[in-house]
């Protein structure tokens, strides 16, 4: 694919030159973000949580194993306004690949900027925040920048009607589970959900509802709740707090991930805040703060709940163990839990697919 | 879990001489150790007899011990130190294998030591690989098929259930010792007889050939907290050990899942094996399905953990020896970003290639193809932002005359079958073969390659095809940078100088830029100065140093000649420059260093050592001042152009460095100070080299400047044997002159290892060879101070060394080697740098000869006296060989250097410090049975110490004319046919059912002798595990020390006693 000048214009007025397909003729704008994974590429452009943001791998080699098939995406499309690397491999290698990088971005429309300095780029980002900024041609420029988070994104990224998966019982059950698989009923909240988060839970015998962000469910018959994960300013989703609100009331299991941490926290009447550059990458260590374990996690997001603000009756579960802040919070008495970090990894590492089972058990036992 | 709240002492068991497969990564690893334990306020106690490491200078250990690593030594050391704990992970497989000894033998019981770490049960499990792959099932993990053997009979049992071609492996080993493909019964039947020999037990297993080889390096505390720190991925698929691999960090052609499954694996096995500390587990993963087998889990730093830890910049060892006592990960601090903790996952913003380093021709009837064992003596890494630039950049870094993958010096003919048969050039045979025109696809059908790192190949070659036709522009040249290209590459293209491409690039401000290594991709500040330069960035991350730095080149590759002993040099430097007060920037290429931990200097600069970029990085830093003297030869080499270019070099004048490097000019300067030399002459054809040989008389050295097979320099004995060798195995002609030296037969050969300043030697010392002139002052068994010399011989050579400093007006470290016989006493060479006996002379003496030097060039040396010649003990240094790794080479030592490495004790006396320093070297004479067999007159040097034996009870077999000899002389022997005879009993079946503890085998002259009998001999002993003895004057020290000697009652002292 012929590349040809271009730029990536910050907020701050800050310029990167690189290479762009000839095909991106306009402004493509975004908040640009960094990630640190090393690979996951392909998951984490079709992780709806990055809608609205242009993402900078700070690994410098991207696209090495191509684009598999869509059955492993994390959703049907790429959700990210804008990639941006040092390199895009157009000789890709791996037996699942069908794409190269560059041709799935052009055909989903998406820009790219390559033979980026990401690291110093990364470092601005770090010093100032994350920025809006714009994928652009040569002698452009960008007025006013606009500011994707003003829009809710999460209503742009989920569903529009609820949909019933049932049951696959991947997992065979355990002696405890009187119910032997008749199918506990969970009620799914999708606010951008990753598909992985539904491939694990459809390990378990269990009915999922996935409902959109602002589906009522609070008069329907439920075991469970689960809230997914979803991009942009948690305050954003009203409805969908409110309704978690009068769930709250019912002490069914709830177990949020990510951006279902901070509207759990909302809803409990505590307060969120954005981070000054996020947490994106697959190392961010936890600790668990009961039993002092720690744990490798694979994270993606830019606000956080405030821990000082929980309200009485709720307690932190999990902190970051590079910059303190929450990962988790947990109900002191109902079976309400949530963390930020993302268990079903994809991208990332599995080493928290516990949680999965924790929700599980937690549905059993009540 | 035993309680480390006790642990006052521990003991380090540390790893020997270097060999191939156990190399310079485990002075890292055991300096770490020291490091870790002592900030624990922990006292330390390290036994290791390699005298050239940093892990046994004075400052770091409490107690050193330059003791053998073996059972009764060490065993005799517990008794009198007592330590609480042992660590038993930080010098490879000797460490590792002795540790199980001391458990199994009830010596850790005895005196109350704790195995930190790793629990013993644990490293039992890897180690064995029957027992492992059991482990490994109960929890799911899949291997290779296989069975696991202890007796010839049953392998070929197992063959025939796994079909051929099959995979051979032998347990508690390193290096692939002892594995390989095999294709059929009879040679599964030759391998395994071979290999069990070595090893109590082998696996028979499916053969995994072509499969990617994947690496994992894994930590775990004692909370049962894991990180994966790093992973790698083998340019070189399964079949090819990962040492002999061209490997990458991180992972390049693994998705997300696979990474990621790996990893999960690799936590779910470590926790299962009960693993605290470090380990790394290797996998074959297929390309094309995703099923995995699991190879192995060494259950102890290594050769990758070292390599990851650099890679990464997290220091491993130092993290490793903490959770040995207990520490939890998220107690320990990130040591880059001083904020963060050790429990994180590494993640890079760049990547990293290892290259091995190969030194096959330097060893005699090398085989060039490369396998499953491990024959590479060293490795290069190199860090960049593209597969290619990095690629390119640890092609510079190896040092053997290339300046990048496509100007590989000799056209390599059959390409194909170089590609799938590899050998040490594979990479640069690919460059050709694609220089050809022929396809990626092509070359990964022949290789198994993964088309991904081909394709970058295939770049590069393409770019070395358009600067070619092209005119230079300047985006041409950044484009070329971007890809690896050295400015000598591109000037070797273009037809012109190095400079004149050096000052087009800087003219257009086209300049690598710094970026550090902080081990979370910018994430957060860190204060790292762990650096780099690439070209795919477009700012530093650092500004120059704020007052101008002093740098040190390093060593470079180990490579034979050039090893730990001058990583040693470049940090002490490091340590007395800083100790001065002086900013110090270190540049080496080698990640089997210490200095290239980011703690041993102000900055450290991963990078080449090539004129290109040391000239970038004095340029950025605004350097003061070089030092290029205490690296080995790489540095040196590098004077005059450094020099030439502008550069400040302390020290030494690069004049004086010339005067003495160049043969005539160093000869003229011996004529001119009356200094004798054996004659020499430099001949460009046949004809007048065998003129100028009748006239000298034979035997003459031979020194080629380009050799065709073999080793470079050769002694011959007659006409005949000239003719022979400049035909066949070296080029001579105006353009590859041939110098001929007269070879000085039954002499001795001393070295003078000493620092001067301004033309005035400061401190010196005299050290002895055992063996006469004629094997290489490397190979030799060298004696300090000397013991048996005349006073008048140590008179002129100290006169001699006086006239030459002072004609030199050296300034900093020297070395001079001289051939004396019959007190007249000859220069043979003289280097202006630190030599390999540096760090020995340095501890025998107890005084620091480079920290010395490094004053002496900072003109800031103190006003001392030192005392090197009247010591109260005596110390030894016993080369180390490979030999074992390095099928068909005759282990017999001669004029080039074959070893891989030394170790050195010290003793009371000569006879036990020599015995000592054998011993260290991992032999033994399990018993008294001995087979002899000595050519020419050298069998009447030996008579009286084998009368000696025979007294003793010794049953002794000798070969015809020795058994004649013997017999003569009234010494009974045992008859034993030579192989050759065809009879029975013959040499090689005594051999082949042990029969023989010790084999004496002398060969007649020094010239290279394969398919002798002699030859044969001395392969089987190498390759039955038998210790040998080939060479005349250590043979007969030996075999004094097997008669007179009561290693019961042998003492053992630490360095610190006999030194303070
Ligand atoms: N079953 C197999 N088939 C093909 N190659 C193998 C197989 N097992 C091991 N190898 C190769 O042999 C090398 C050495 O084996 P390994 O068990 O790692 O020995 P060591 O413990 O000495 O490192 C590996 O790096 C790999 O390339
Ligand atoms: N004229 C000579 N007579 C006998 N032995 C010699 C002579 N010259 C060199 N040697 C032997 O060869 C070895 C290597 O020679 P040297 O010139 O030191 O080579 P290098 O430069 O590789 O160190 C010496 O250590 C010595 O044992
Ligand atoms: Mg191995
Ligand atoms: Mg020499």
């Amino acid at each position: 694919m012929p590349l040809t000048p271009s730029q990536l214009i910050l907020q701050n007025g800050a310029r990167f030159e690189g290479l762009s397909p000839a095909w991106q003729k306009q402004i493509f704008e975004g908040e640009v973000v960094f990630t640190t994974g090393m690979t996951g590429y392909v998951e984490s452009l079709t992780d709806p949580s990055y809608k609205g943001q242009i993402i900078t791998f700070t690994y410098p080699l991207i696209g090495n194993y191509g684009v598999p098939a869509p059955k492993t995406w994390e959703s049907t499309k790429i959700h990210a306004s804008g990639v941006v690397v040092s390199e895009a491999c157009v000789h890709w290698s791996h037996s699942d690949g069908q794409n190269s990088l560059l041709e799935w971005l052009k055909a989903q429309k998406v820009p790219i900027i390559t033979g980026v300095d990401t690291r110093a780029l990364t470092k601005i980002l770090r010093e100032t925040g994350v920025m809006l900024g714009a994928i652009a041609p040569v002698k452009s420029n960008v007025k006013k920048f606009h500011d994707p988070n003003v829009n809710n994104l999460v209503a742009q990224v989920s569903i529009t009607k609820p949909t019933v998966h049932e049951s696959q019982m991947k997992k065979s059950l355990p002696r405890t589970d009187t119910r032997s698989g008749s199918g506990a009923r969970v009620v799914v909240v999708d606010c951008g959900m990753k598909a992985n988060i539904l491939r694990e839970l459809k390990k378990y015998p269990l009915t999922l509802k996935q409902v959109p962000f602002d589906y009522d469910y609070s008069n329907e018959n439920f075991d469970a709740i689960f809230i997914s994960n979803g991009p942009g300013d948690p305050a954003m989703c009203k409805r969908t707090i409110a309704i978690l609100k009068k769930a709250l009331e019912h002490q069914k299991p709830i177990f949020g991930i990510c951006l279902g941490l901070q509207l759990m926290t909302l809803a409990a009447g505590g307060k969120t805040y954005k981070l000054p550059y996020g947490h994106r990458g697959q190392n961010q260590p936890c600790m668990e703060t009961k039993t002092g374990q720690c744990f490798v996690t694979s994270q993606n997001h830019g606000f956080a709940a405030d821990a000082k603000s929980l309200p009485a009756g709720w307690k932190v579960s999990f902190t970051n163990l590079n910059d303190g802040s929450v990962e988790g919070i947990e109900h002191k008495t109902n079976p309400y839990f949530a963390v930020q970090f993302h268990p079903e990894a994809a991208p990332g590492p599995t080493d928290m697919d516990w949680l999965f089972e924790k929700f599980y058990q937690s549905i059993l036992s009540s | 879990m035993t309680n480390t709240k006790k642990i006052k002492k521990v003991l380090i068991l540390g790893s020997g001489g270097l060999r191939i497969g156990q190399a310079g990564e485990f002075d890292y690893s055991g300096s770490q150790a020291i490091k870790a334990l002592k900030q624990e306020g922990i006292k330390t106690v390290l036994i290791n007899p390699n005298i050239a490491t940093v892990q046994t200078d004075a400052g770091l250990a409490d107690t050193v011990y330059l003791q053998p690593l073996n059972i009764e030594t060490v065993t005799r050391i517990i008794a009198k130190e007592k330590p609480d704990g042992i660590l038993l992970g930080f010098g490879g497989q000797t460490a590792l294998n002795l540790g199980l000894k001391l458990d199994s033998r009830g010596v850790l019981k005895k005196y109350g030591v704790a195995v930190l770490g790793t629990p013993v049960s644990a490293i039992r499990i890897t180690e064995d690989r029957e027992l492992f792959k059991k482990s490994l099932e109960k929890i799911g993990v899949k291997s290779a098929r296989s069975f696991a053997v202890s007796t010839v009979k049953d392998a070929l049992i197992a063959g025939e259930k796994i079909g051929y071609p099959l995979m051979i492996r032998s347990g508690y080993s390193l290096g692939g010792l002892g594995s390989g493909r095999i294709d059929s019964a009879e040679q599964l039947k030759d391998r395994a007889t071979e290999s069990l020999h070595g090893a109590p037990q082998v696996l028979i297993e499916e053969y995994l050939g072509g499969w990617k080889e994947i690496e994992y390096e894994m930590v775990r505390d004692a909370g049962d907290n894991t990180i994966a720190v790093c992973n790698m991925e083998n340019f070189d698929p399964m079949g090819i050990h990962t040492g002999e691999s061209i490997v990458v960090a991180p992972s390049q052609t693994l998705n997300n899942e696979e990474y990621h499954r790996l990893r999960a694996i690799a936590i779910k096995t470590i926790k299962h094996l009960g693993i605290i500390g470090e380990c790394n587990i290797q996998y074959a993963l297929h390309p094309d399905t995703g099923d995995y087998r699991v190879i192995e889990v060494n259950a102890r730093l290594s050769r990758s953990s070292a390599l990851a830890s650099k890679a990464t910049g997290y220091p491993l060892a130092f993290v490793a020896a903490k959770l040995a006592l207990g520490k939890k990960l998220s107690e320990i601090k990130n040591s880059v970003t001083k904020t963060t903790t050790a429990f994180f996952e590494p993640a890079l913003d760049y990547l990293v290639v290892k290259i091995p380093r190969w030194d096959l021709n330097k060893f005699r009837s090398p085989v060039r193809e490369i396998g499953s064992e491990m024959k590479s003596v060293g490795e290069v890494m190199a860090i960049g932002h593209s597969f290619p630039e990095a690629l390119q950049k640890a092609t510079r870094m190896l040092n053997i005359g290339v300046s990048g993958i496509t100007d590989y010096p000799e056209e390599i003919l059959n390409l194909r079958a170089e590609l799938s048969c590899p050998t040490d050039r594979r990479l640069f045979a690919l460059a050709q073969f694609f220089a050809e025109g022929k396809t990626v696809a092509s070359a990964h059908e022949l290789t198994k390659i993964d088309e991904w790192f081909l394709h970058h190949i295939y770049d590069i070659v393409q770019k070395a095809h358009e600067l070619k036709k092209q005119s230079l522009t300047s985006a041409l040249i950044l484009s070329a940078k971007k890809l690896g290209f050295a400015d000598k590459t591109i000037a070797k293209i273009k037809i012109t100088t190095e400079a004149k491409i050096r000052a087009f690039r800087l003219k257009n401000n086209i300049k690598p830029f710094i970026k550090q290594i902080d081990t979370l991709s910018g994430e957060f500040p860190a204060e790292t100065n762990y650096l780099y330069t690439t070209y795919h960035a477009s700012v530093s991350d650092i500004a120059p140093s704020p007052v101008k730095p002093i740098i040190v080149l390093g060593s470079g590759p180990y490579c034979i000649g050039s090893s730990v002993e001058f990583d040693w040099c470049a940090v002490n430097t490091a340590r007395t420059l800083r100790a001065l007060n002086q900013p110090t920037v270190i540049i080496n290429s080698n990640p089997e260093t210490v200095s290239t931990d980011y703690d041993e200097s102000d900055r450290l600069y991963f990078e080449e050592l090539t004129l290109e970029r040391i000239a970038d990085i004095a340029d950025f830093e605004k350097s003061a001042g070089l030092i290029v003297s205490v690296g080995g030869q790489i540095p040196n080499n590098l004077a005059i152009p450094l020099e030439n270019a502008g550069y400040p070099i302390l020290g030494t004048s690069p004049a004086s460095i010339d005067r003495a490097e160049d043969r005539e000019k160093f000869s003229s300067l011996l004529n001119q100070l009356n200094i004798d030399q054996p004659e020499w002459q430099r001949v460009t054809d046949i004809h007048s080299a065998k003129i100028f040989a009748r006239q000298i008389e034979y035997p003459v050295l031979i020194r080629p400047s380009y050799v065709l097979s073999g080793a470079a320099m050769n002694v011959v004995y007659t006409e005949n044997e000239l003719a022979e060798y400049l035909e066949k195995a070296a080029v001579v002609s105006s353009e590859f002159p041939v110098v001929m030296s007269k070879f000085i037969l039954n002499a001795k050969e001393l070295e003078l290892d000493g620092v001067a300043q301004n033309g005035k030697i400061i401190i010196e010392a005299i050290a002895e060879h055992i063996e006469n002139a004629g094997i290489h002052s490397g190979d030799a068994t060298i004696v300090l101070p000397p013991q048996r010399l005349y006073l008048e011989t140590i008179r002129q050579t100290k006169n001699i060394g006086r006239a030459i400093v002072k004609a030199l007006h050296i300034t900093g470290p020297f070395n001079i080697q001289f051939i004396a016989k019959e007190n007249s006493v000859k220069v043979i060479e003289c280097n202006l740098r630190a030599s390999r006996s540096f760090p020995f002379a340095s501890k025998v003496t107890g005084h620091n000869f480079i920290d010395i030097a490094t004053r002496a060039m900072l003109g800031v040396i103190k006003n001392e006296n030192y005392e090197t010649l009247e010591l109260d003990h005596v110390g030894v240094k016993t080369p180390q060989f490979s030999y074992q790794r390095l099928k068909g080479s005759d282990p017999v030592a001669h004029v080039e250097m074959a070893s891989t490495g030394e170790v050195a004790c010290i003793g009371d006396n000569f006879l036990e410090a020599f015995y000592a320093s054998w011993l260290a070297t991992e032999q033994s004479v399990a018993g008294k049975r001995v087979m002899i067999s000595i050519g020419g007159e050298n069998k009447v040097k030996l008579l009286e110490p084998i009368r000696e034996l025979e007294k003793q009870g010794w049953e002794i077999y000798a070969t015809v004319h020795t058994h004649d000899f013997l017999t003569r002389n009234g010494v009974a022997a045992n008859f034993i046919y030579k192989v050759s005879d065809g009879h029975e009993p013959n040499v090689a079946t005594l051999i082949a059912n042990k029969g023989v503890d010790l084999i004496v085998n002398i060969p007649r002259g020094l010239s290279p002798t394969t398919q002798t009998d002699g030859y044969l001999i001395r392969r089987l002993a190498v390759d039955h595990h038998i210790p040998l003895l080939s060479n005349l004057q250590t043979a007969g020290l030996l075999l004094r020390c097997l008669t007179e000697l009561d290693t019961k009652k042998m003492p053992v002292k630490s360095w610190n006693e006999f030194i303070y």
